[in-house]
């Protein structure tokens, strides 16, 4: 029989403890006083609200009444808009197109003391104020999740004039048009009721060659110069626009026409000392529980056992590695309570996994055949049992993925649910699985046929056989 | 040959299916008229509002000013916050829920929140932890949850059944999911038993150990559709499955031990720390990790094992029958 390489096994040895370490640890830089990510650990995993605390409201259209799928797109960007204004980056938002709700979660700032979820849900869910207002002058600048600029609250004439607001305007809606020259780019059209068709023909008629800026709530969404006096009531903004900044403006300035208020469905907040403990616990719990597995494995399996620890401690750290992202460009994904149980559970097919062909060794030890072969019938004859076990928790981690989702399957029938907690489950548990065919499967049996090839190492009953 | 364990599995049959039914009979009686299966606003609606706080304060007063905040009716539950030092400002915990299962609007959430904060302004009232969910929503939810269970449950059978076809796939698969049914029937007792109501937790154990449950039975399986190639046809179905349970018996035990003892970990931890949500989430799983080694053992394999003789039974007779009427044609003739 082939034997694998004696140097393999120390290979995939020391690449599992760097994966491992760097999975836990990360690897950080320093360039002054910044902190440089290269390599994302644990500290950069991003909590859920039921382990970090935090707050969950799901809004829903006041009044029971209806609304399309545009309107939620609107409801959606001002969502974002507002929670970039309230200083919250870290959050998510999952709308739900066939049922008209939208589930927005996040987490406590961890710099603020007294913060008040009560008001930040009312504020979410007020009413929005569109504002066409002259000038662009502002009073401070936030940043946005993705870097770019914000302007807030209007100054000097831009504060005190407001020229029209949101009830004036019909719709608004991108478009791709050909310019006079030739040209090709994206523009929002406006459309204007009666009203708002006078208003803006005398103001355009006063501001020509000015700025009018466009503000909802307190935050600047467009500041165009006017170019034209328009008394048709149809205007178009144009500008470098790509075709997902046409539409997210014009989502915008429809926000501040939908023709209903939002109400808060239903909310939950959690405060973050009551998380920070359950945090603190599970790692301890995490830590004990590793433990007394590896030494129940190399007492009970010895070699076998011995590699089956390298092999979970692979394990564990691609699924630490599928949470926090590992590198810098993936995002991190949201860990909660169910995620930690699926994390569990995977684990629990990991070290089964390796039992299962330790003890189908021990079994061929008796038989009399020589270790390389009783290692490789063994190894043969355990892979279906793992095969079919590991792949049926693939379907339920799959049907959890799809149920609970951010967009499910179930979503015409049941609506979005306030608990898309459950979806960490089943996407660690898949993670996990996957990681175990890499690991507990591939990589431990890697190791296990290289390492028998060493000297020291050739003894039967450090496999579990009589002796030799 | 190695030594095996020697334990007649199938024979004891009865006593399994005995112990089992008589557990859950007895959980039922228990959730029928002591304790009362009590279900979490995430499933019936409703809100629930937690605020800590220290010092001396007199119970019904707090209820006073909380009640008149509000039109609602209000449920009072005081308890000592064992996460926090006996002397600290956060050392007092208080529920309040509200009877009428509707979602209470975050104004007037508020307005109880600044009454006793102004009430009572030493006493460091915090709000801790608030929920608020929908009636319809809370439906919707534990619907959705049971079509995902069903969903997959179906898809196990179809799979069982592709891939064990030589041992009958349909009769294993069906009686692998018996064997989930009984494992997420003993994991609702637990919650009934323990007094935690049925919330987000009890969907994650459900889920988990369906989950563990399956692939303990499908080790087993795989053993049975192995022997089944080495024994031959001659072998009865019950000498099939004692000799493939007592084979896989060190195994099952192992990864049961690993696996519990990793949950025991958390569990343990969370007692210490007093954190219910942990508690209410790794004292079902350990339980349900039990049954579902159990029930793999004990529940699905003897099923299994009864179903198959029973089918055996039927084609015998049907093929006796048939040669029967065969001789009879040809006396007649």
């Amino acid at each position: 029989m082939k034997r694998i390489g004696k140097p393999v096994f120390f290979i995939v040895a020391i690449l599992i403890l760097f994966l491992s370490y760097t999975s836990v640890f990360g690897i950080y830089g320093e360039n002054g006083d910044f902190k440089i990510t290269y390599i994302k650990g644990m500290s950069d995993i991003r909590w859920g609200i039921d382990i970090k605390g935090g707050v969950e409201a799901v809004f829903a259209p006041a009044d029971g009444k209806e609304a399309t799928e545009e309107q939620m797109k609107s409801v959606k960007s001002i969502l974002d808009l507002r929670l970039v204004s309230q200083n919250i980056t870290d959050y998510e938002l999952y709308p739900d197109y066939s049922n008209g709700r939208i589930t927005v979660r996040f987490p406590w700032k961890s710099d603020e003391k007294d913060y008040d979820p009560n008001k930040a849900i009312e504020e979410l869910a007020a009413t929005a104020k569109l504002t066409f207002r002259p000038g662009n002058s502002y009073t401070n600048i936030t940043y946005a999740d993705d870097g770019s600029v914000v302007y807030m609250t209007p100054s000097g004439e831009t504060a005190e004039t407001v020229l029209l607001d949101g009830s004036n305007v019909k719709s608004a809606t991108a478009q791709y048009i050909t310019t006079s020259d030739n040209k090709t780019e994206y523009v929002v059209a406006l459309e204007f009721d009666d009203e708002g068709k006078e208003k803006f023909a005398s103001a355009t008629e006063q501001y020509l060659n000015q700025t009018i800026s466009i503000w909802m709530d307190d935050q600047m969404i467009s500041a165009p110069t006017v170019q034209n006096v328009i008394t048709d009531g149809e205007a178009t903004i144009s500008g470098t626009f790509t075709a997902d900044d046409a539409t997210e403006l014009a989502n915008k300035i429809n926000a501040g026409a939908l023709p209903f208020d939002l109400t808060v469905e239903s909310y939950g907040t959690i405060s973050p000392s009551l998380g920070a403990y359950a945090l603190q616990a599970m790692a301890i719990a995490a830590v004990a529980a590793l433990i007394f597995i590896c030494l129940f494995m190399i007492v009970m399996y010895r070699v076998p056992g011995f590699v089956a620890c390298l092999a979970l401690l692979g394990q564990l750290a691609i699924s630490i590695m599928a949470v926090s992202g590992y590198f810098t460009i993936f995002p991190s994904f949201t860990m909660t309570l169910p995620g930690i149980a699926g994390m569990i559970l995977s684990i629990g097919m990991g070290v089964d996994a390796n039992i299962i062909t330790a003890e189908r060794i021990k079994d061929e030890l008796y038989t009399g055949k020589t270790l390389d072969g009783c290692i490789r019938n063994g190894t043969k004859s355990s892979f279906s049992a793992i095969f079919d076990g590991n792949v049926t928790i693939i379907i339920v981690a799959i049907i959890l993925i799809l149920v609970f989702g951010p967009a499910n399957i179930f979503s015409s029938m049941f609506g979005v649910s306030t608990t898309g907690l459950i979806y960490a489950f089943g996407y660690t548990l898949l993670v996990g699985v996957i990681a175990n065919f890499i690991m507990g499967v591939g990589a431990s049996r890697l190791m296990l046929r290289s390492v028998s090839g060493l000297k020291f190492l050739r003894n039967r009953r450090l496999y579990g056989g009589k002796k030799s | 040959m190695r030594q095996t364990f020697h334990i007649d599995f199938i024979g004891k049959s009865k006593i399994f299916f005995g112990i089992s039914l008589g557990i859950m009979l007895v959980c039922l009686v228990l959730n029928l008229f002591v304790l009362p299966t009590r279900v979490d606003i995430q499933f019936t609606g409703g809100t629930i509002i937690k605020y800590t706080y220290g010092g001396d304060v007199s119970e019904s007063e707090v209820k006073k000013v909380a009640q008149d905040a509000t039109k609602e009716t209000i449920s009072f539950t005081f308890s000592e916050n064992l996460a926090a030092d006996k002397s600290s400002k956060d050392n007092h915990i208080v529920a309040l829920e509200f009877t009428e299962t509707k979602a209470l609007s975050v104004k007037e959430k508020s307005g109880i929140t600044d009454a006793l904060t102004k009430a009572f302004p030493d006493n460091n009232f915090t709000e801790s932890e608030s929920s608020s969910v929908d009636p319809s929503k809370g439906a919707n939810f534990f619907f959705k949850c049971l079509a995902a269970v069903i969903l997959a449950a179906v898809l196990m059978i179809v799979y069982v059944g592709l891939r064990f076809k030589k041992i009958g796939g349909l009769s294993a698969g069906c009686m692998a999911v018996v064997a989930l049914i009984h494992d997420l029937i003993i994991v609702y007792f637990t919650f009934v038993v323990f007094r935690m109501s049925l919330d987000d937790n009890f969907i994650a154990v459900v889920l988990m150990i369906f989950g563990y449950s399956l692939n303990d039975t499908i080790v087993i399986y795989d053993r049975i559709r192995e022997n089944r190639k080495k024994l031959g046809p001659k072998t009865t179905n019950a000498d099939l499955v004692n000799c493939s349970l007592n084979q896989c018996f060190t195994r099952t035990i192992c990864t049961s031990i690993t696996t519990i003892s990793a949950i025991a970990s958390v569990l343990i931890v969370a007692l210490i720390f007093n954190i219910d949500s942990i508690i209410s989430f790794a004292l079902p799983m350990m339980i349900g990790l039990v049954s579902g080694c159990y029930s793999s053992i004990c529940i699905a394999c003897p099923l299994w094992v009864m179903w198959t003789n029973h089918k055996d039974k039927r084609k015998a007779t049907k093929r006796n029958s048939a040669k029967s009427d065969k001789s009879q044609k040809t006396q007649e003739a």
